[in-house]
């Protein structure tokens, strides 16, 4: 098996978001970067896949060269080798476009990406490799198992979850259930020494092509101090929210 | 120019977003002084996709072999009626997100998700949209002829209009290779990404044996249930209920936190609810900072007399 794992360097969920005076990109300073979420699942779960079949994980983002630390994270806990598109991702577009060029030139049975990334929250990278590659797609994929050429999945729908089967290769956008938050693997000393000499390759762009843009980002409005009830005056708070809030 | 807007039905039912959908592609059609156009893949019957026309829509293709999750199928219908000047618009569902990004992709349309805003400008298209996760409000721009919007659910409500549609069927050959082996509903009766209320609980709650008091407060206000994050780590609750940065995010009209802290990361997955309600036995805990209403006390005292005093107002 070989797999595909499309990651991308995040702020780490703790972060406090600040952005540049002129608002119109993320303030970095101080800020700890980690492999998104969705797609460090996506990640342990193709490492076990591969524990358990043979064959070979690679890691491949769309960054500059700040995000080298979290690619040698993903090498420490299992991927073998790496690849990083010299470039900022600009938009889902550019950074579908750059890892779908790269890709059309290689095999691989199955590509597995976050279901979203928690900086930009597009939610578009999946898919749209899936289309430029020419490939079916699961979005929000909660299990995965590989039977032969086959691909059994479950994906969330929205009120329940539907079982799916594919054929392989395809293209899976991934979330928890792919596998547990206690299965997520942390670097040890072997993983890291052996992480510095697995191969990480950089290559240029081969586009410029970008379809949307930020103009600037601003922080949602700052509550208002919130009234306290006494706690025994629950009529108090019902009383509230049905005549001052009316939300019930 | 025209307005196309994607449909999603349940069991031959359209969801909520999906007339939210209509609704806000109305709005935006009378900025551009066109019509609306809705597509629906699946079996649905005609009494139920007159309904679109009631928030907008003038038209409906309705594609009754195209399966919903058949992402191919149905972008390639999507393809065969976009203009050189089309808007087409999804309301954001696990499925649309299997569609948009394919039809982006493919005809080199800017898309923009999570959106909150009607576009402030048309030439080039300039919107809202959440981003970080809900940390922050970003102003963002399509540069294409064409866009696609995906909007936030619960962002802009549902109007109903005085107004019919005509319904047209197509033919379709489906292509798609994955195949759908079966459906199962989750526990909760109401779509968590589209209730009005949310009641959500967290690990003050102690244990899963306790949720009882959750679930029937969430049934008599009609709301449905969530999650913390480490609530659904430790698997007393499903992960589709859990809230938060890395799980859904959420939007109603009321969300009340019941023993939950309220970290940066959950805060960010709900703050965008109009009312939110804390109880909590923690005075100091954040979420007492991001609450409009809050009660400093034990949710296994306040709950029930909770519960008994919304019996009163509902009798």
């Amino acid at each position: 098996m070989n797999i595909i794992v499309c990651i991308s360097s995040v702020p780490d969920t703790t972060s406090k978001i600040n952005f540049s005076d002129d608002s119109t990109e993320l303030n970095k300073n101080g800020m700890q970067f980690i492999i998104n979420p969705y797609d460090e699942f996506g990640l342990t779960k193709a490492i076990i896949i591969k524990e358990k079949f043979g064959g070979n994980v690679t890691v491949i983002t769309v960054g500059e060269a700040s995000v080298e630390p979290v690619i040698r994270k993903a090498l420490a806990i299992g991927a073998d080798n790496a690849i990083r598109i010299n470039a900022k991702a600009t938009d889902s577009f550019f950074t579908a476009n750059e890892i779908s060029n790269y890709l059309k030139d290689t095999t691989y049975d199955l590509i597995i990406t976050g279901r979203e990334s928690i900086d930009y929250n597009g939610g578009a990278v999946g898919g749209m490799i899936a289309e430029f590659l020419n490939l079916p797609f699961i979005n929000a994929c909660n299990a995965l198992t590989i039977e032969g050429n086959t691909a059994k999945l479950n994906r969330e729908i929205d009120g329940g979850k539907e079982k799916m089967s594919s054929k392989l290769p395809l293209v899976l956008a991934g979330q928890k259930g792919l596998v547990e938050e206690a299965d997520l693997r942390i670097p040890n000393m072997r993983g890291i020494m052996q992480a510095r000499s697995k191969p990480l390759k950089v290559l240029e762009p081969t586009s410029n092509n970008y379809l949307t843009s930020s103009v600037n980002f601003k922080k949602p409005l700052e509550k208002g101090a919130c009234k306290l009830v006494e706690s025994g005056n629950e009529v108090e708070l019902v009383n509230l929210l049905h005549t001052e809030a009316k939300v019930i | 120019m025209s307005i196309l807007v994607y449909t999603e039905n349940w069991k031959g039912k359209f969801r909520k977003s999906t007339f939210e959908a209509v609704s806000y592609a109305l709005e935006v059609s009378k900025l551009l002084k066109t019509d609306v156009i809705a597509l629906s893949f699946g079996q649905v019957a005609d009494d139920e996709l007159q309904k679109l026309g009631k928030y907008g829509a003038t038209k409906v293709l309705s594609a009754n072999d195209i399966n919903k999750g058949d992402s191919k199928a149905t972008s390639s219908l999507f393809s065969e009626n976009i203009s050189d000047k089309s808007i087409i618009i999804f309301a954001s569902t696990y499925t649309s997100k299997m569609i948009a990004p394919r039809l982006a992709a493919k005809h080199k349309i800017g898309m923009i998700s999570n959106v909150i805003s009607i576009p402030t400008s048309i030439s080039p298209l300039t919107i809202e949209r959440k981003s970080f996760s809900g940390k922050a409000i970003e102003t963002a721009r399509i540069e294409s002829d064409q866009a696609i919007i995906c909007i936030s659910p619960n962002a802009f409500g549902i109007t109903e209009i005085e107004g019919s549609c005509s319904i047209e069927k197509i033919d379709t050959i489906v292509n798609d290779s994955i195949i759908i082996e079966g459906q199962e509903t989750s526990s909760g009766k109401i779509s968590l990404s589209e209730a009005e209320i949310v009641v959500s609980a967290g690990r003050g709650m102690k244990g899963p044996e306790n949720w009882g008091m959750i679930e029937e407060l969430a049934n008599l206000l009609g709301a449905a249930t969530a999650c913390s994050k480490p609530v659904s780590d430790i698997g007393w609750r499903p992960h589709g209920e859990h809230v938060g940065q890395t799980g859904k995010a959420v939007a109603p009209n009321l969300y009340i936190a019941i023993g939950i802290s309220g970290a940066i990361q959950h805060l960010a997955g709900v703050n965008s609810s109009k009312i939110m309600v804390a109880i909590n036995t923690d005075p100091e805990a954040p979420f007492f900072k991001a609450a409009d209403y809050g009660i400093v006390g034990d949710a296994f005292q306040v709950v029930p007399r909770l519960i008994k005093e919304i019996q009163n107002i509902k009798n």
